[in-house]
């Protein structure tokens, strides 16, 4: 129990002044989004029945890597802002310190890999 | 963490029922939530018959009858009976809204009662409104200027500003908005909810304000704004046909177009 008021409580710490640029990088990464998972499905489609060999040498083109890249990495930042929204929502204390270590760690690792293994075929 | 079932002191039982006077013949069934702090048993759900032909139409008519002729124990809050007031925000038929505009004959089968999700209850319909008006006092809710009054008038404001406040200043506070967003159940204690945030909205779009960067920056959290993910609970449950939603959306560009 305490015997704070009502409004000390309501203020708290205070505002943090951020929020913003996440939110809005949510917005910006959502619409870069749109043609690249177009442009990635479109690209699978096209390849339904392609061979390995076909795949590699569809990646080989830098065009076909960069727009891979951009791929990649915008999801996956995408996928970044959006599970600390969701970790936020639902965890506190220790569990949202642990969680948004975990999932920053796991991103990283992702985005890293995805990059190398692009990377390893293109060049 | 987020809580997905009620506590077990918290879970309701069947209460009594209280069947209506022989012969009435368009009976309408109230299923009503009682709590009270002072027996230390868990809420229950007691059952009121009314006679609706010696009943007015709306919601909040019925429990008044059951108050007045059947059980007097019942306990609610209500004042205008007009919608106005705010007092009768109760969640009905699954939905919040206040009880003094709900006709009954809007509800298919029993009329289910309950108080506003996810309060504290002080007593049966009645929750503690204490945080959320604590946090309608946190956003300053009264003009702040610099600028002296103009002597002998009152502070000019054109139509066209004036009618930005127009979908904004019905707002009555009964809280259905805010107790029907998920993201003010699990969050409350730092989110604002969509109530304040409209509330906000409306003296930072008030063209008489001079505030507006410092109501910006006490707003611009992760917690007390960004928790809104547009679910638009708020917009749909409105008693007064308002669009909270759209309020923090507005709120959320002002901020965006202040970066630059």
């Amino acid at each position: 129990m305490s015997l704070q008021t009502p409004l000390g409580r309501v203020r708290g710490l205070g505002s943090a002044k951020s929020g913003t640029h996440h939110w809005w990088m949510q917005r910006v990464t959502a619409v870069a989004l749109v043609p690249l998972a177009l442009w990635f499905v479109a690209s699978l489609v096209c390849m339904v029945n392609a061979d390995y060999q076909a795949a590699v040498d569809w990646l080989s083109n830098p065009l076909v890597a960069l727009l891979m890249l951009l791929f990649v990495v915008t999801g996956l930042y995408h996928l970044k802002l959006g599970m600390q929204v969701i970790i936020e929502d639902y965890l506190h204390g220790w569990m949202h310190v642990a969680g948004m270590m975990a999932m920053n760690f796991g991103i990283v690792i992702l985005t890293l890999g995805s990059v190398l293994a692009i990377l390893k075929v293109f060049l | 963490m987020a809580e997905f079932r009620l506590p077990a002191n918290s879970r309701f039982k069947k209460g009594k029922h209280w069947k209506s006077a022989e012969g009435a013949a368009n009976v309408r069934r109230f299923n009503v939530y009682r709590w009270n702090e002072d027996d230390g048993a868990n809420p229950r759900i007691d059952t009121y018959d009314v006679d609706m032909d010696k009943c007015g139409p709306m919601v909040l008519d019925a429990i008044i009858k059951i108050k007045n002729e059947i059980d007097p124990t019942l306990t609610f809050r209500r004042s205008c009976r007009e919608g106005v007031c705010g007092s009768c925000a109760m969640n009905i038929d699954g939905t919040n809204t206040l009880a003094c505009t709900k006709a009954v004959s809007d509800v298919k089968g029993d009329v289910n009662i309950f108080p506003l999700p996810h309060m504290d209850v002080v007593k049966d319909l009645v929750p503690d409104m204490t945080h959320f008006y604590a946090q309608y006092a946190s956003i300053k809710p009264w003009m702040q200027t610099e600028t002296p009054v103009p002597s002998g008038k009152e502070r000019l404001q054109s139509r066209d500003d004036r009618a930005k406040l127009d979908g904004l200043y019905e707002c009555i506070l009964c809280a259905c908005c805010s107790t029907s967003c998920p993201s003010y159940w699990w969050n409350s204690d730092r989110y604002l909810g969509p109530a304040i945030l409209l509330q906000a909205y409306r003296w930072l779009i008030d063209s008489r304000d001079e505030a507006t960067g410092d109501r910006l920056d006490d707003l611009e959290d992760p917690f007390r704004l960004y928790r809104c993910h547009t679910i638009m609970n708020c917009a749909n449950t409105c008693p007064k046909g308002l669009n909270p939603a759209n309020a923090i959306a507005e709120v959320k560009k002002m901020l965006v177009t202040r970066q630059g």
